[in-house]
């Protein structure tokens, strides 16, 4: 396979006061997949993508987005941080917060114009939301915050997404609507990194998914490695006996 | 005193231009303090700033204030930056931090004051102004110092507008775009620590926390919008100032500190009950409305449900087979009839159009539309 290597953890290992939350991780993305990452709580998963994108200081190991430290390769990847990592009270509307994502590219100082609005517009369209964009962000509906999270990384035109739990909270229709968004991205070559919790919606969603729990325990095509001897690795019961119960 | 004494007094136009730029300066600077859940980081840093004022007269004898101000500048920032290290070094929360810091550096400072006090050179007479604050000892030179901090610390603002707004709401995104976020935060932190220290002569370490969250607490009723917010903040502050200092030199000179503080609690309680948005008085009054409105609903829906029945949705009904129906009075009638959801002939009503499409969509309002 020639495929470029999108994303390569290396020797990852990342603790919260003395406890390893992840454990030695190795793990290359290739380039182009949608992928989930999988595991029980507490398993490391928004640590994992939240250390890939230097959010948290890991105590050794390296990441590399294709081929080079991440602090050089920004403009590369886009992030879709947990809806209830942010507090919706905040005095803004849905554009501005949409706007948010040109200010990596805008850097230091510089004020968004015209141009970025545009692209802001729409990133709204895109994700169903063009009508809210002057509505204050409490009152849009849990699915349509994660819309604008959604549009707000779609603005940052990146090659790589991070989504930290896309589908939490959210109604049948956005979560349609977002996975739609996502096969969209695959198919223009970019490459989807998912932490997801459904494990009955991985091999309709996914086309690559890694387990994990503290330690890396597989990472491959869903069609491949999503079965019963890497979920009860996972989660360290037989998953598919104890859902047919 | 009379009005004309007001504008032509030095003294208290120097007094009162001073309170006004404090005023706007916290409420400003307010804003960001209290969007960043650090509401009660001002109080910590305002009781911090105490044992500084202390230490520098000791130091260096001097009554100046503007030495005194730099040595509450000094102990100000060595007690935010320990809230921080307590923060991130340690198991406990913010809360806890604020408290501990508050605490042990007032009580050093109040003990620095007393052993002061006992000096023989007693030369330390109005070293206490700085617990209440004594807007009256404001000179020209303080005014300046005041208006020149509000000037960068504006300036700063407006270069660092976008990111400021990007920190506020989601620190973790800001960093994935590249942003130095420690920098931008302490940049924020450094300015609130200034417009704190240069408020202590005027209202005091005690309620000086106050000026910097009440007028912020106040703007954020009135508007969604960070940039309103910023100025309207700095818009009740400047007025706390100015009625504060008018109050307290009309009334045979109350102490000025707890006057403007009192005025912008003003501020905040007419913000809490009557701003459009998020005040009490007008939620209430939405909430009768809509509960009116649904009323007003049932009932439609009550007559399209008969309406339905039959072909010919104009068809006149009496109004007698209403009358068993739960919440249908004269007044409900009339005013579907001034929606034009309905015509009333008599002692007959008969359904419009619009009524009609209106009651067969009544519950469809949460799916998308087509």
């Amino acid at each position: 396979m020639t495929q470029k290597i999108a994303v390569a953890v290396d020797d990852l290992t990342v603790a919260y006061n003395y406890k390893p939350v992840l454990w030695d991780i190795d793990l290359s993305i290739p380039e182009g997949v949608l992928m989930a990452i999988v595991g029980p709580n507490g398993a490391g998963k928004s640590t994992l993508i939240k250390s890939i994108l230097g959010i948290i200081d890991p105590i050794a190991g390296s990441v590399t987005i294709y081929g080079k430290p991440y602090s050089r390769q920004r403009d590369k990847v886009a992030y879709v941080p947990q809806k209830g990592s942010v507090d919706w009270d905040f005095p803004t509307t849905a554009l501005d917060v949409v706007m948010m994502g040109t200010y990596g590219s805008l850097g230091w100082i510089k004020r968004p114009g015209a141009k970025q609005k545009k692209q802001a517009l729409e990133a709204l369209e895109k994700v169903g939301m063009l009508a809210f964009k002057g509505r204050q962000i409490s009152q849009l509906s849990g699915g349509q915050q994660q819309r604008i999270f959604l549009a707000r990384a779609l603005v940052q035109n990146a090659a790589i997404y991070f989504m930290d739990e896309p589908f939490q909270g959210v109604d049948a229709t956005t979560e349609i609507a977002i996975i739609n968004i996502l096969k969209e991205l695959r198919k223009a070559g970019k490459t989807v990194i998912v932490v997801h919790h459904d494990l009955q919606t991985v091999p309709e969603y996914f086309d690559w998914v890694t387990f994990l729990n503290v330690k890396h325990i597989a990472t491959g095509p869903v069609k491949d490695i999503f079965n019963d001897d890497n979920l009860t690795k996972t989660y360290g019961i037989n998953y598919k006996v104890a859902v047919q119960q | 005193m009379d009005i004309t004494q007001y504008f032509t007094d030095y003294t208290l136009r120097t007094i009162t231009l001073g309170t006004a730029v404090l005023g706007a300066i916290c409420g400003m600077l307010g804003s960001f303090a209290v969007l960043r859940k650090q509401s009660l980081l001002g109080d910590a840093i305002s009781h911090a700033a105490l044992p500084g004022i202390a230490v520098a007269f000791l130091l260096t004898g001097a009554k100046d204030s503007n030495i005194l101000l730099i040595g509450a500048l000094v102990s100000g920032l060595i007690g935010t930056w320990w809230i921080r290290g307590i923060v991130t070094k340690t198991h406990l929360k913010t809360d806890t931090a604020l408290g501990l810091i508050l605490s042990l550096f007032f009580g050093f400072g109040m003990l620095l004051l007393t052993y002061i006090q006992k000096q023989p050179n007693a030369n330390q007479a109005g070293l206490d102004k700085y617990l209440f604050g004594q807007a009256a000892t404001l000179v020209e030179s303080d005014v300046i110092l005041m208006s020149t901090v509000t000037g960068i610390s504006l300036l700063v603002m407006l270069l660092f507008w976008k990111e400021f707004k990007l920190l506020l709401f989601d620190k973790n995104y800001a960093m994935t775009l590249g942003f130095n976020t420690k920098f931008i935060d302490g940049l924020i932190s450094f300015f609130i620590v200034l417009a704190i220290v240069i408020g202590l002569q005027t209202v005091g370490v005690v309620l000086m926390s106050a000026m910097l969250l009440a007028p912020a607490a106040a703007a954020r009723q009135w508007t969604n919008s960070l940039s309103v917010m910023v100025i309207l903040a700095a818009i009740f502050g400047m007025f706390s100032g100015v009625i504060g200092t008018a109050i307290s030199a009309s009334q045979n000179n109350l102490s000025t500190g707890p006057v403007i503080v009192l005025v912008a609690a003003v501020f905040v309680i007419i913000s809490f009950v009557f701003s459009p948005g998020r005040g009490i008085l007008f939620k209430q009054l939405r909430l009768l409305k809509n509960r009116r409105e649904l009323e007003l609903q049932k009932t439609l829906y009550f007559m399209y449900s008969i309406v339905r029945k039959h072909d010919d949705i104009s068809r006149p009904h009496a109004i007698r087979i209403l009358n068993n129906f739960q919440g249908f009075t004269k007044g409900t009638l009339s005013q579907l009839e001034q929606k034009d959801w309905i015509v009333i002939q008599g002692t007959n009503w008969s359904m419009t159009p619009r009524g009609f499409d209106t009651a067969a969509n009544l519950y469809n309002s949460n799916l998308p539309e087509q």
